[in-house]
């Protein structure tokens, strides 16, 4: 009755009006919209590079490379090709992104901690550094640092040493180069028999203590595992690890380990950069737990420490979790700055020589976009499962 | 002896005792409160003996603040040499803008301080046509830096310097916002393919250093545009710089739009308000207040990237800095010019966040402990 009463409309008003088919026709509309847009650029790049005789293809990364890399961990020479560049690259990104994780985590941790302390030049130094740090592009930070290993420390003939086995020169800092001998792999499966009792004897002494409630030294005796049991072993075997010390020839070192100024350089300036604002997260996670939590332990007898431990520091990590791992993505995409000073990263090696040398910019930007986003996704995925694991269990 | 009697309420306010009051009770609660603290503040000290007097010689005391060449400065001083530093100001501030048409960056400049005031405080009179003014800025500022229509035109390559980071910035930090907006909408949408390509679009972005964006923007952009055609490469990095931070800004805005409660939204439907309607005048207003801290820090961030635009060939601060230090006359004050350009950005960047922390103490309507 009542839809006889109601004046007709036309279709595509009345479709318009219905929620459910605009929902439809919007998302319709934009489909063919965002589709069109990116068949109209495919086109284009297709008659661009057609029209100067490019195709789109990976056979150069089979070909030789003809450019060196001066840190590199695989075999790797002018004559290995634009892929085996790409892999050092890789390694070089990864390892100064995990050297970065490392010492940005603990120098954030400290910088918390000293933002909390109740002694007024440490706290006030802390924030000083912090609103410095913060507030100045990290660029600029790489650039100082590597500035200052190259023109303040001194060449190699007048290094800096350290009891003559290490030595700081602008060139890089040597350091002695263990050689393993075929007993120290004895030393090594027992470090890592360790590792795996001690993973065992965790949950043990856990199940231990729910049922009955004695409790065990775990740590002391994990340590021990891990740590004292290697060492004397390492004794008994009579030292099975030489050092290759480095040696002043000519004009630079040989021998030993060198860690290159522009690793350095880009490594500090990522950690300490990254370490101020994991610090100031650190400070409001740990701010965030209330004291009436402490006040409440306290009240239990449970000392100063086991109370930082098993209250505040579970409750503040849920806080500080997820910032982390936004600030652990940003640093690992920040160590693409290393192109500005010359470390041989991903960015710098397929993303930059490679690209130059072949003329493929399509190419070689994909695989660079591509390595970056299966990077993040990783760290991610990772930081979500820890994030999983120490989340509020409720009801 | 002679001590008195008072009767209950005549004894006189006696000042508090000296150990719970006064600097010698704040030093003793603040810095030598225990054995640890006391060590601390001690080492400190010791370290601030050390460092700071050696850097105020530097900078300021043995420092030169006139001469030709860097010998000249290394003879009046010992410490920094700020006359490199005055010499090359104006390329610090212009980069190569024609001397004869530098009037129009500082107009543009002049401009930009009135319409940012406007914006960032509500209590000065005329404030509605400051912010009609502030929406216009950008395009009058486009066009007295970029010329034409009665201006000689200037080729946006001779654009460098802190103007250039100002261009950038701003340029960056005006547009990002609206499509932030849109995309976190996009992302909380319930239509499946609006929200799955702003997901696309975020996810994509976040996940990659913009430094190959700029790489991008640079090498093969070119490849997408028609045949025959090609655009600036300041504007092929503005475009870049503006999605990478407004997919930033997408996910700080989500925070603020998923801290909203679900009744805020049903109330607005049930007074019969459509989407944007609740959007715009429920739903938004909370969501952004909430996101202001991170939105500034998502401006600061932008702001810091800009000295990015260096590797890919312009003359940013920095760029200027490294271009001045390759000059033979001046080589090895690379401190100089590190230090300088670091002053101007933390002078920026602090300033962002402070008046963050004031806007946020200011829209603070709730109750306050």
């Amino acid at each position: 009755m009542s839809e006889a009463v109601l004046p007709r409309r036309n279709t595509i008003s009345r479709l318009w009006n219905d929620k459910e088919s605009r929902a439809v026709i919007v998302q319709i509309i934009a489909t063919l919209l965002i589709f069109g847009f990116f068949a109209y650029l495919i086109r284009n790049a297709a008659i661009n590079l057609e029209a100067i005789g490019k195709g789109y293809s990976f056979d150069f990364l089979t070909q030789p490379s003809n450019y060196d890399i001066n840190q590199h961990f695989i075999e790797y020479t002018s004559r290995s090709s634009h892929l085996r560049a790409m892999s050092v690259g890789i390694i070089n990104t990864l390892l100064v992104a995990v050297c970065g994780l490392v010492l940005a985590t603990i120098v954030g941790f400290a910088l918390g901690v000293m933002r909390l302390s109740r002694n007024w030049l440490t706290n006030k130094l802390a924030y000083v550094y912090i609103e410095y740090v913060r507030n100045v592009p990290l660029l600029l930070h790489i650039l100082l640092v590597h500035g200052i290993i190259v023109h303040t420390l001194p060449v190699p003939k007048q290094a800096i040493t350290v009891s003559d086995t290490a030595f700081l020169t602008n060139r890089g800092f040597y350091t002695p180069k263990p050689v393993f001998e075929p007993l120290f792999w004895v030393v090594g499966g027992l470090i890592v028999a360790g590792i795996l009792f001690s993973l065992w004897f965790t949950r043990y002494a856990k199940k231990v203590q729910d049922q009955t409630g004695n409790h065990y030294p775990v740590f002391w005796i994990n340590l021990g595992a891990i740590v004292g049991l290697p060492l004397v072993m390492y004794f008994l075997l009579g030292n099975p690890i030489t050092w290759d010390t480095p040696e002043l020839q000519g004009f630079n070192f040989k021998g030993g380990m060198v860690l290159r100024p522009e690793f350095i350089a880009l490594w500090l300036a990522l950690s300490l950069y990254t370490a101020s604002f994991i610090g100031e997260i650190v400070r409001a996670g740990i701010t965030a737990v209330s004291w009436g939590q402490t006040e409440a332990s306290y009240a239990l007898g449970i000392n100063r420490g086991r109370t930082l431990n098993l209250v505040v520091i579970p409750q503040a990590l849920r806080v500080i979790v997820p910032p982390l791992t936004s600030q652990y993505l940003n640093l690992t995409k920040n160590s693409s700055l290393a192109i500005a000073i010359g470390y041989m990263d991903i960015v710098a090696t397929i993303g930059g020589i490679s690209l130059n040398q072949t003329g493929r910019e399509m190419e070689c930007m994909t695989i660079v976009l591509l390595l970056y986003l299966t990077m993040s996704l990783l760290i991610s995925a990772a930081m979500n499962w820890y994030n999983k694991r120490i989340k509020l269990v409720e009801r | 002896m002679n001590q008195k009697a008072y009767l209950p309420g005549e004894h006189p306010n006696l000042p508090p005792p000296s150990s719970i009051i006064g600097p010698v009770a704040w030093i003793r609660g603040n810095l030598f409160s225990t054995p640890a603290n006391t060590v601390m503040t001690v080492l400190i000290v010791w370290l601030l003996y050390k460092s700071l007097p050696a850097a105020i010689d530097w900078l300021f005391i043995d420092a030169a603040y006139t001469g030709d060449n860097r010998d000249e400065c290394k003879a009046r001083g010992s410490g920094a040499c700020w006359a490199f530093i005055n010499e090359r100001l104006r390329l610090f501030a212009y980069g190569f803008y024609p001397i004869e048409e530098r009037w129009r960056v500082n107009l543009s400049f002049v401009l930009l301080i009135v319409a940012t005031v406007a914006v960032l405080f509500d209590n000065l009179p005329y404030r509605k046509y400051g912010l009609y003014f502030a929406m216009a800025f950008p395009f009058i500022a486009g066009w007295l830096l970029i010329g034409g229509a009665g201006l000689t035109p200037v080729p946006t390559d001779k654009f460098g310097g802190f103007m250039l980071t100002l261009v950038i910035g701003i340029t960056g930090i005006a547009a990002s916002l609206p499509i932030g907006i849109a995309l976190a909408l996009g992302r909380q949408s319930r239509l499946p393919i609006i929200r799955l390509f702003s997901v696309g679009f975020i996810e994509f972005i976040r996940g990659v250093p913009l430094i190959t964006l700029l790489f991008v923007a640079s090498t093969m952009l070119s490849y997408f545009l028609p045949p025959g055609t090609s655009f600036d490469l300041l504007l092929r990095v503005l475009i870049m710089v503006t999605l990478f931070a407004s997919a930033y800004m997408a996910e700080v805005i989500r925070g603020g739009l998923q801290a909203i409660p679900k009744g805020q939204l049903e109330a607005a439907d049930a007074m019969g308000l459509k989407y944007w309607a609740s959007m715009r005048l429920v739903v938004l207003p909370q969501a952004l207040k909430i996101s202001i801290p991170g939105i500034v820090n998502t401006f600061i961030g932008l702001y810091k990237d800009t000295t990015l635009v260096l590797i890919i060939g312009l003359l940013d601060p920095l760029g200027v800095g490294r271009a001045s230090l390759a000059d033979t006359k001046w080589t090895g004050l690379a401190y100089e010019v590190y230090l300088f350009v670091a002053i101007f950005f933390f002078i920026s960047c602090f300033s962002m966040a402070r008046y963050s922390l004031y806007l946020e103490n200011k829209l603070q309507t709730g109750h306050k402990q």
